[in-house]
């Protein structure tokens, strides 16, 4: 078993310049893989979280590396944030050996356990009973780890989340549910599909204390799952946190995008974007200059050419591949 | 003729079923607007409004449970699962309401649901959307189980199932959608439980479930250059299965394979062999039967490792002319 050694508290308030900086990295390691998507080098499926970035980096980035995250499909920002690394992230995309997963996994189930990121899941609402149980662990061992649980609005209406916080409320576990509400469920509005006006209110049939936050600000973000994992590492149990957000993009690839109109869309890339909200923050604070975001956004774009130009080089998994990791190595 | 593809056949079934029986409605995630995880509903909720083609929650317990109420009390319910994995979370639903309610019961009560799902392997989707997994179903008494393999068999099996009164599970595989074939424009139905010998030959018999019918179909094209005449058998309904059909075929060849893209271990195809090794037929084989299935693994993402999961063309060339030869030995 892994050692866990733990600083008490995370910390409090986030470097926003290095906040910013994981954000753009997020968006344009999702820009790139659209435009390999676009011209047919990339295999497989993908759901883009541009438009969420300041969820994944104030909650899965504010973490300690022993603690946990647990992540969806919708899974790019969250992996990155908790510290994944990005080249292995994109030859998990490409197919490549050095993938994450050693190609095994793709675009849905990127983890990565050394830096905490239990995985992602390609079944909605998979992700909330594993927390627990992930959590329980922590509790069990007395490691202080806490477990940070993303999942999306449409998730929280699947049975899993209602047993989920009903465990982690009696046995008062250190696990956040954290729900991404980006206002739809593949095509699903959250208004059409649950009658209550706020998700976070689940919480309470549950013993559970829910809150909503606008989760395109970061350092509400950061500061509201800053208090739940100081409360979840003290004994304090769990927290149900609805961010409120938007994904600019289409649920996936096949998504032609009929059920929201363009302009909601529109008002949310221009109005709400959360790095353009950063940004505009930073300047206004001299934290930043124009030119100086300009840069950062150079740089990271050749950062992430490079790295796809470099694992374009790697080998992908031969025939025999096939059957490595059907099981475990059985224990001496 | 004419030509459309198995999603539009699928299509053209439902929206005729719509229109015939007031009892029918289709319910499940995303099948109005949007169409269906693979475009099988589209237009149908513009024509049949929001109560008959209504979009769910994302919740398979629910909409199966639900199914199952709405089927016992006079309704035709045709539920959607994206993704034929999802069916693990609407498990109890299917396996121990809708399945058991008719027998337990006494016989008192009906379960008319049909569950369409997509299935198989083939878009990189990874071990959770990617998976087989037909061959539980089969396992479960209570329920029908079909697989169509082209859009004719499609459409009428589909009439079919929602005409059945009990619940029946409907899989199609996710990379048949795009593939063409001579569909009439008119409802018509094809029998529950008849198979279909999709290819007439006379050395070996290969008996294959979902895609590995147009596999088999290819492989028998290429065999046929070498002289091999291979007889191609799609079940197209595992329960009630057509054994007399399929034996039939076996004791024309004497040389039988069994093709799923299903994993063998445990299967369906193994049902298939014992039916064969019961019957005096067997005594007649002139070699032992060969099975492909997928192989014993999760389905993996990258694209050549998935390709290497499930027997492919070239597999099913080989297996064919190793037959051949044990018996020419
Ligand atoms: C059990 C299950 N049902 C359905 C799906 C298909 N599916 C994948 S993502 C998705 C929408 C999820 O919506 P939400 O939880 O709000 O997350 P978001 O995509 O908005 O991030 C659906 C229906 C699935 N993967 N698993």
């Amino acid at each position: 078993m892994k050692q866990v050694t733990v600083k008490e508290e995370p910390t409090t308030s986030i470097d926003e310049l290095e906040a910013l900086k994981k954000m753009w990295q997020i968006r344009i390691f999702e820009e790139t893989l659209q435009e390999l998507f676009d011209a047919g080098e990339l295999y497989g499926t993908m759901h883009l979280c541009i438009g969420q970035e300041a969820t994944a980096v104030g909650g899965a980035s504010l973490l300690n590396e022993s603690d946990w995250i647990v992540s969806t499909h919708r899974n790019h920002g969250h992996c990155i944030a908790k510290g994944t690394d990005i080249r292995s992230m994109f030859a998990e995309m490409l197919g490549k050996k050095t993938g994450t997963n050693e190609g095994k996994g793709g675009s849905m189930h990127i983890a990565d356990l050394a830096v905490g990121n239990l995985g992602s899941n390609g079944i909605v609402g998979a992700g909330f009973p594993i927390a627990a149980g992930a959590a329980l662990s922590a509790q069990m061992q007395g490691t202080k780890q806490v477990v940070l649980c993303y999942a999306g609005d449409g998730a929280t209406n699947e049975g899993s989340f209602h047993e989920a916080l009903n465990l982690a409320s009696i046995w008062q576990l250190p696990v956040i549910y954290f729900i991404e509400n980006n206002q739809y469920g593949m095509s699903s509005s959250i208004e059409q599909m649950v009658n209550i006006e706020k998700l976070s209110e689940r919480g309470k049939s549950y013993g559970i204390q829910g809150i909503t936050i606008d989760g395109n600000d970061l350092s509400v973000v950061s500061n509201t799952v800053s208090k739940a994992v100081k409360k979840a590492r003290n004994g304090g149990g769990p927290t149900l946190i609805e961010a409120l957000t938007y994904r600019h993009k289409g649920h996936s690839k096949s998504d032609k995008l009929k059920y929201r109109s363009d302009d909601e869309c529109r008002q949310w890339q221009e109005h709400n974007d959360p790095i353009l909200r950063l940004e505009k923050k930073l300047l206004e604070h001299n934290e930043i200059t124009s030119k100086g975001i300009r840069q950062l956004e150079q740089s990271i774009r050749q950062e992430m050419a490079d790295l796809v130009a470099s694992v374009k080089l790697d080998d992908e998994p031969t025939k025999a591949d096939l059957w490595t990791h059907v099981y475990a190595e059985e224990k001496i | 003729m004419r030509t459309v593809t198995y999603l539009q056949a699928i299509n053209e079934a439902l929206d005729e079923a719509l229109a015939q029986d007031e009892q029918v409605f289709l319910l499940g995630e995303d099948i109005g607007v949007y169409g269906g995880g693979f475009g099988a509903t589209s237009g149908l909720q513009e024509k049949y409004g929001k109560q008959r083609v209504r979009d769910t929650p994302i919740s398979e317990s629910a909409i199966a449970g639900a199914a199952v109420g709405a089927a016992m009390t006079g309704m035709r319910p045709i539920m959607e699962l994206q993704f034929s994995d999802f069916i693990t979370v609407a498990m109890d639903q299917l396996v121990n309401q809708a399945a058991k309610i008719h027998y337990m019961y006494g016989g008192k009560a009906n379960v008319p649901l049909v569950m369409r799902t997509a299935a198989g392997s083939g878009t990189g989707a990874a071990a959770q959307h990617s998976q087989s997994l037909e061959n539980w179903m089969a396992h479960i008494p209570g329920l029908k189980v079909i697989q169509p393999t082209t859009p004719y068999d499609a459409k009428g099996l589909l009439h079919a199932a929602i005409k059945d009164n009990n619940p029946v599970m409907f899989y199609e595989h996710k990379l048949l959608y795009q593939t063409e074939g001579v569909v009439p424009a008119e409802s018509y139905t094809i029998p529950i439980g008849v198979a279909d010998v999709k290819r007439v030959g006379n050395d070996v018999t290969i008996i294959a479930t979902g895609i590995m019918v147009s596999k088999s179909l290819a492989a028998a094209e290429i065999v046929k250059e070498k002289g091999i005449s291979v007889e191609v058998i799609d079940p197209r309904t595992l329960v009630p299965l057509d054994e007399e059909t399929l034996l039939t075929s076996v004791e024309k060849t004497n040389r039988v394979i069994i093709a799923t893209e299903a994993v063998k271990n445990s299967g369906f195809s193994g049902e298939l062999v014992s039916i064969i090794a019961e019957s005096k037929i067997s005594l007649k084989l002139k070699a032992p039967i060969v099975r492909l299935g997928g192989e014993f693994v999760p389905m993996p993402a990258q694209k050549t490792l998935e390709a290497h999961a499930i027997p492919q063309i070239d597999s099913l060339v080989q297996a064919v002319e190793q037959l051949m030869k044990e018996v020419d030995n």
